[in-house]
């Protein structure tokens, strides 16, 4: 429990993976700017945090694949006083078929996955470097460890973002802040509905919220949630072309 | 089947795995599981003509929590709390809040839910459109009682607020109501002050039904919450002995929660074969056994004493593939000791019964629902594993005892009550102001 407030900016806030840590970050009295498109949804995930503890919880509105990030963070910095914790929990999964079929649809894919993503976390970086601490959590994907003919694309975005989380960290070790991608594997959100056959591999998006706040205070730069992807993704990023090519994956 | 010109998609999918608590209806459901409240209005749409039902964390053992003629909404993803005032105890959330999730957050402010059924992973929605009771009835009534307000989702009239003073009619119809008269999309609940998170818990172990009436009539008056245990495997002399629970909540300000972490699970359905008449003797008769050595007053959190089965995570599951019915009554007051005697005697001697049956007495408060279940009298609730013509016929002829003394049936608990069982359980249940775009497979069964 720390006995000042973190604050917390979290974009993406009405995903679900985004209200389950949310949740675990106003259990311990944070202070959360949360960021979506839908002011009305903002309210509602607001009004729950500060029931469950939060000392100050603000939406804000807006599409985070088109806003301007520098200058909209540092609205939101100004509001918490600081920043301890950047939250980027935003992301569209697409369809594969449809977006190798239709050029403008990948490029919205990775307007909306990287390349906006790209802009918000050089934005938080360059405020922990100025301050000199702080902790940039970005939610991955074990797609981007490598492409197959399922989800390349949306793999392709969560890789490039990857490199990108991966280069903020190694700039801001020296100075003590931090940056962390975290990859989940199969999440049982909305964004995966559609997905009826659940097996074991499945988590809900309560363990991989615990994943997130641990990766807030220690560890990185790439944390797999839940834990067993690490030995699963080593075996399929390093598994020979002439079996991966056999796979259906 | 989706081409990119095509409005969003269905909202609806469809699912096999999703079943009530008994797991002996199975088919394919059409779900929807919204993640914020104004998704709700645009599904009547997607679901084209068919009707819809709002579902919970189906607890429900029969098919009231099912819809395979039409299509559900999940509701576990409306579940935020939307104001709690910790100095009044008024708590308001999303229908989806379950109690387990509403205990962490009130618990350690000194509060309490002012009843509560037997699990913990049940929704607000569902224990309102339940009228759920638990071991406090005859001194705090069904939870209706307590429900200050909620909002109403209506295929007809739109959005709502219903309190008992704005529109008593839809109030009472929906207190109970089985989720069928509108999408209960948040619920207003009083809760009640608790000096700590522990009870003195008095176990007494009782030889038959009559020791059992005495123990009731004498706890109601001093004790808050009671409940009895019986071993449904004894017959003759010892019909009905079991083992009596009564206790009282303990102020000494220790606001320890629960943990819904430590979980057992069953990960797989058992055999078949597992539960029989030897097994299940075998339990009872160790049950009987290490609870009379336990006899006396002890001090037990919450969890333990009110919800002993969450323990283990998916315990339905012990049933196997054809899973179970529950068979849930309540006898009035004036016939309850000859006809729970009698119907103890038939499910002893049938030797179906299996290790979960209980009786409780029900205390006079009213129950504000049209098709509330909680009435004067006695309720006994016992599980059997279904095996089809056998435990239908042995439920058919305990249907007759319940007729006979002017009882009536649980449709929470209830997969397959006549529709004269029924309508001689809920005689107002014409009075029901259904919303004409919700059903649900008891629905069909019973009413129409």
């Amino acid at each position: 429990m720390n006995i000042e407030s973190e604050r917390i900016v979290i974009l993406g806030a009405g995903s679900a993976i985004a209200r389950a840590t949310a949740r675990l970050w106003a259990a311990r009295g944070a202070r959360l700017v949360l960021v979506g498109r839908d002011q009305d949804r903002l309210n509602a995930v607001a009004a729950d945090l500060v029931a469950r503890g939060a000392a100050q919880a603000d939406g804000v509105a807006l599409d985070c694949a088109s806003a301007d990030a520098a200058a909209e963070l540092a609205k939101m910095v100004e509001m918490l006083g600081g920043l301890d914790i950047l939250l980027l929990a935003y992301g569209v999964l697409g369809d594969q078929t449809e977006l190798e079929r239709d050029p403008s649809a990948a490029a919205t894919l990775i307007q909306t996955n990287f390349t906006s993503a790209a802009a918000w976390c050089l934005a938080a970086a360059a405020i922990f470097e100025k301050q000199r601490a702080g902790a940039l959590l970005v939610i991955g994907s074990v797609a981007g460890d490598r492409g197959r003919r399922s989800n390349f694309i949306y793999g392709a975005t969560k890789g490039g973002l990857a490199r990108v989380v991966e280069g903020i960290a190694h700039r801001l070790a020296p100075l003590g802040a931090r940056a962390v991608l975290i990859k989940p594997g199969f999440v049982d959100t909305p964004m995966t509905a559609s997905i009826t056959k659940k097996g074991l591999l499945w988590a809900t998006p309560e363990q991989v919220a615990e994943v997130i706040e641990a990766a807030a205070e220690r560890g990185g730069p790439v944390v797999y949630a839940p834990k067993f992807w690490l030995p699963i993704m080593l075996i399929i990023r390093h598994m020979p072309t002439f079996v991966f090519n056999k796979l259906n994956l | 089947m989706t081409t990119k010109a095509a409005s969003a998609p269905s909202p609806f999918i469809e699912r096999s795995d999703v079943v009530s608590w008994g797991r002996v209806s199975r088919g394919v459901q059409r779900v929807a599981r919204p993640g914020f409240r104004d998704e709700l209005s645009g599904l009547p749409s997607h679901a084209g003509d068919e009707s819809l039902l709002a579902i919970g964390l189906r607890r429900s053992y029969g098919d009231s929590c099912l819809n395979r003629a039409g299509a559900v909404v999940d509701m576990s993803g409306l579940d935020r709390f939307i104001a709690f005032d910790a100095a009044t105890g008024v708590l308001r959330a999303e229908a989806g809040a379950s109690l387990s999730e509403i205990l962490r957050l009130v618990v350690p402010k000194g509060w309490f839910p002012p009843t509560t059924p037997g699990t913990r992973f049940v929704t607000l929605g569902g224990v309102v459109a339940n009228d759920v009771h638990g071991k406090n009835h005859h001194g705090a009534g069904s939870i209706g009682r307590h429900v200050r307000a909620f909002g109403l989702l209506r295929s007809d009239r739109g959005a709502l607020t219903v309190t008992p003073e704005s529109d008593p009619a839809l109030f009472a119809s929906t207190i109970g109501g089985l989720g069928l008269t509108g999408v209960i999309e948040w619920v207003e609940l009083q809760l009640v002050k608790i000096g700590g998170a522990h009870l003195d818990v008095e176990i007494v172990p009782y030889d038959n039904l009559d020791a059992f009436w005495s123990l009731a009539d004498e706890s109601a008056r001093s004790f808050e919450h009671t409940v009895a245990w019986i071993d449904c495997t004894a017959g003759g002399a010892g019909t009905g002995r079991g083992i009596f629970s009564r206790a009282n909540w303990i102020d000494d300000g220790a606001y320890d929660l629960h943990d819904d972490k430590s979980w057992k699970r069953i990960p797989l359905e058992a055999p078949g074969f597992a539960l029989n008449r030897f097994t299940v003797g075998a339990f009872n008769k160790l049950y009987h056994r290490v609870n009379s050595a336990k006899a006396g007053t002890n001090r037990q959190h919450y969890a333990p004493f009110f919800y002993p089965l969450d323990a283990v995570h998916d315990w339905n599951r012990l049933y196997g593939r054809r899973g179970m019915l529950q068979y849930q009554c309540v006898i009035p007051r004036e016939n309850q000791r000859d006809a729970i005697a009698e119907m103890l005697r038939v499910i002893a001697a049938s030797g179906q019964a299996s290790f979960l049956a209980v009786l409780k007495t029900f205390g006079d408060l009213p129950s504000p629902g049209v098709l509330s279940f909680p009435r004067p009298g006695a309720t006994l609730a016992l599980d059997f594993p279904f095996r089809g013509e056998t435990t239908l016929n042995l439920l058919a002829r305990l249907d007759a005892m319940v007729r006979e003394a002017n009882g009536a049936l649980y449709p929470a608990k209830d997969g397959r009550m006549s529709r004269e069982m029924f309508r001689r359980s809920f005689p107002r249940w014409e009075q029901l102001l259904k919303d004409p775009a919700l059903n649900s497979d008891f629905w069909t069964r019973v009413a129409q």
